[in-house]
C-alpha cells in the first residue's frame, strides 16, 4: 500500500489545500495520472500520483489545508493494476471531463497510445442521449470558459490583483465545510449535495470579486462552483474588482527578500547577434504550418538549456551551505499573467528536446499557466530560471535569483543595432542576454562561460 | 471581402487571444501587439486565428503588415482581391 502525500510545489510552500479530488476509492490510477487539484498561495495545481494501482482510501477532505508531506490517500499497488477490460483506458482527468459532459466513455474511440482516451477524444464526443439532470450546465464547454475568463483586460493601466488567501477563510465560511469522504455510496459515487458546493479558490475569488456564490452556476462535479465559474460570473456582471491584499504578491515578496538577504548576487551581460538564428528560424517556419511555427523565445530557451548542460556549476541548487548540481536541465520559464502576477513553470529535460519540441512545450505551458492549471511536475523546482522580459519591450533585465537556485538568465528584446561584422558596419538583430548568479556557488568566469556558450550555440542554429 | 469585413475578422481574431480586448475608439493605425499586450506566443495565436477565420494564407513574412488593425485589414483585402481576380481571369 503506497501513500499519496501533499507534494511540495515550490521552495516556498509549507502547506497546501486539497481543493478537489478527481478520483474515488476503487478507481484505477496509473503513475502520472492527475488525481487531485491542490491550491497553494499562488495558484491551483493539478497533482499527479507517483504510483500505479487502485485508490484505497481518501484520507483528506476537499477544502482541508495540510502541511507538505501529509498523507492524502492510500493507493493499493498490487499486481495487475492495469485498467479492467470492460472500461476503456483513460485517465481520472478524462473520466472527470466525460462525467461533466455526459459522455459515455465506453462509446468513445481512444486515439492515444494503446487506445487510451484523451481529453480531445472526449471533447469531440457526443454527449450520452439521456444526460442526468442533477447539475444542469448553462455555461459553455469548460475549456473555452477557462480560456475566455483567465485573463483581465489587456488595456488596464494598472494590473489588477486578484489572489488572496486570508488564513481565517481557509475553512470555507461561505458554504460550510465540504462533504466528508464518508459521503460516498457503495457504488463509489458521491451523493448529490444538498447545498451549493464550491472550491476554496472559488470562495476566495468570490469574496475578492464581490460575487454572490449562490447566484453562480457551478460546472464542477455535483454542480460545485469552481473558480472559473466565479470569474465568468464576475465578467458577466462587470463586477468591480476591489484592491485586496494579494497572497501571490506576498509569496513573491518573501522569496525575493530571502534571495536578496542570503544570496550575494553578481551580474554579467553580453550582446548576442541573432541574425543567423533568426534567418534559420524564418527558413524553418516557411516549411512549417503556422500552428507549429517557431518564435525566437524557443530558440533562446533551447540555447540556454544547452549552455546549462555545458556549465553544470550553475545548473542546480544551494542546499545546506553547499552547491548540489541538478541531475537534469529543468528550465524555469517566467510567464507573466495577463491579470497580473507571474508563474514560473518548468520545462523538464529542456536540453534534450528539439527546438520544435521546446516550442510546443512552451505554448502548452504558457497556455496552461495563464489558464490557471499547471501540473505538480511542472511546478517542481527548476534548476535554472529564464526570464524573457524582452516581450515587454525592455532591452535588458538583471533578475533576482530564485532560491535555492543559483542562477537566472535574463533575455531582453531583440532589437536592430549597428554592429561591426568582419570589419564592416552592418545593422543586425541583437539581444542582450544577462546572467544573475550566486557568488557562493560560482565565480564570474563560470558565469561568463555560460553566456558565451549560449552565444556560440545561437551562431550555429542548425545544431540547436 | 471589403475593408470593414476584414476589420471585423481582425477584431474577432484578437478577441480569441485576448477575450476582453476592447476595440471601441481604437486608432486603426496603432500597434495591436502593444495595445493588447500580446507577447510573441499570443501574436502567433492571433495570426493563426486570423488565417483560419478569413481563409487567408498568412506566413511569418506577413508579420510586418499585420502590425495594425488597418494593416491587417489591407492584407486580407489584397489577398481576397487577388484570388477573385485569379478566378475571373
Amino acid at each position: 500500500m503506497a501513500e499519496f502525500t501533499m507534494p511540495s510545489l515550490g521552495a516556498d510552500m509549507d502547506e497546501g489545500t486539497l481543493s478537489q479530488w478527481l478520483v474515488h476509492p476503487g478507481d484505477q490510477v496509473a503513475r502520472g495520472d492527475v488525481v487531485a487539484v491542490v491550491e497553494t498561495d499562488k495558484s491551483a495545481i493539478e497533482v499527479e500520483c507517483f504510483e500505479s494501482g487502485t485508490v484505497d482510501t481518501l484520507l483528506v477532505d476537499e477544502g482541508t489545508t495540510v502541511p507538505v508531506g501529509t498523507p492524502l490517500a492510500r493507493i493499493g499497488t498490487t499486481a495487475g493494476s492495469e485498467p479492467t477490460a470492460d472500461r476503456p483506458p483513460s485517465t481520472p482527468l478524462v473520466r472527470r471531463l466525460a462525467q461533466d459532459r455526459h459522455v459515455d466513455l465506453a462509446a468513445v474511440h481512444g486515439s492515444g497510445p494503446g487506445g487510451r482516451i484523451t481529453r480531445a477524444d472526449v471533447e469531440h464526443a457526443e454527449p450520452a442521449p439521456a444526460p442526468a439532470p442533477a447539475h444542469d450546465r448553462t455555461a459553455g464547454p469548460a475549456e473555452s470558459t477557462r480560456t475566455a475568463t483567465g485573463r483581465q483586460p489587456g488595456t488596464e493601466p494598472a494590473r489588477q490583483k486578484r489572489n488572496d488567501s486570508r488564513p481565517q477563510e481557509r475553512t470555507a465560511p461561505a458554504t460550510g465545510p465540504p462533504g466528508p469522504v464518508a459521503g460516498v455510496d457503495s457504488a463509489g459515487e458521491r451523493q448529490a449535495p444538498r447545498r451549493v458546493r464550491s472550491s476554496p479558490l472559488a470562495r476566495r475569488l468570490a469574496t475578492e470579486l464581490g460575487v454572490d456564490l449562490a447566484e453562480v452556476t457551478g460546472t464542477g462535479r455535483g454542480g460545485a462552483v469552481r473558480a472559473d465559474d466565479v470569474r465568468s460570473a464576475a465578467a458577466a456582471e462587470g463586477a468591480p474588482r476591489p484592491a485586496v491584499p494579494n497572497a501571490a504578491r506576498a509569496a513573491t515578496a518573501r522569496l525575493m527578500s530571502r534571495s536578496k538577504r542570503e544570496i550575494p548576487h553578481f551580474y554579467l551581460s553580453t550582446t548576442v547577434d541573432m541574425a543567423a538564428a533568426l534567418e534559420w528560424m524564418r527558413a524553418r517556419n516557411r516549411e512549417l504550418p503556422l500552428s507549429t511555427g517557431l518564435v525566437p523565445a524557443a530558440l533562446l530557451l533551447k540555447a540556454v538549456a544547452l549552455a546549462a548542460r555545458k556549465v553544470p556549476e550553475l545548473n542546480g541548487h544551494w542546499v545546506d551551505d553547499g552547491f548540489v548540481p541538478a541531475e537534469e536541465v529543468r528550465l524555469g520559464v517566467a510567464v507573466s499573467l495577463r491579470g497580473g502576477g507571474l508563474a514560473a513553470p518548468s520545462l523538464a529535460h529542456a536540453d534534450t528536446l528539439s527546438v520544435d519540441e521546446v516550442m510546443a512545450a512552451l505554448k502548452d505551458l504558457v497556455g496552461r499557466a495563464r489558464g490557471g492549471r499547471l501540473r505538480a511536475s511542472e511546478t517542481a523546482d527548476p534548476s535554472l530560471t529564464v526570464t524573457n522580459l524582452g516581450e515587454q519591450g525592455v532591452e535588458a533585465v538583471f533578475g533576482v535569483v530564485y532560491p535555492p537556485q543559483v542562477a537566472l538568465v535574463g533575455l531582453g528584446r531583440i532589437v536592430e543595432r549597428p554592429v561591426a561584422v568582419d570589419g564592416l558596419l552592418g545593422v543586425r538583430p541583437v539581444v542582450t542576454a544577462t546572467l544573475s548568479a550566486d557568488h557562493r556557488a560560482a565565480d564570474g568566469a563560470t558565469g561568463a562561460r555560460l553566456l558565451s556558450t549560449m552565444d556560440r550555440v545561437l551562431q550555429q542554429p542548425e545544431e540547436l | 471581402m471589403n475593408h470593414d469585413q476584414a476589420k471585423a475578422f481582425v477584431r474577432q481574431a484578437v478577441q480569441r487571444v485576448v477575450p476582453d480586448a476592447d476595440f471601441t475608439g481604437l486608432d486603426p493605425g496603432v500597434s495591436l501587439r502593444d495595445t493588447f499586450e500580446m507577447d510573441s506566443l499570443d501574436f502567433l495565436e492571433f495570426v493563426e486565428a486570423l488565417a483560419e477565420r478569413s481563409g487567408t494564407e498568412l506566413t511569418e513574412d506577413d508579420y510586418p503588415a499585420l502590425d495594425t488593425w488597418d494593416g491587417c485589414a489591407a492584407r486580407l483585402v489584397a489577398e481576397a482581391g487577388a484570388s477573385a481576380q485569379g478566378r475571373s481571369g
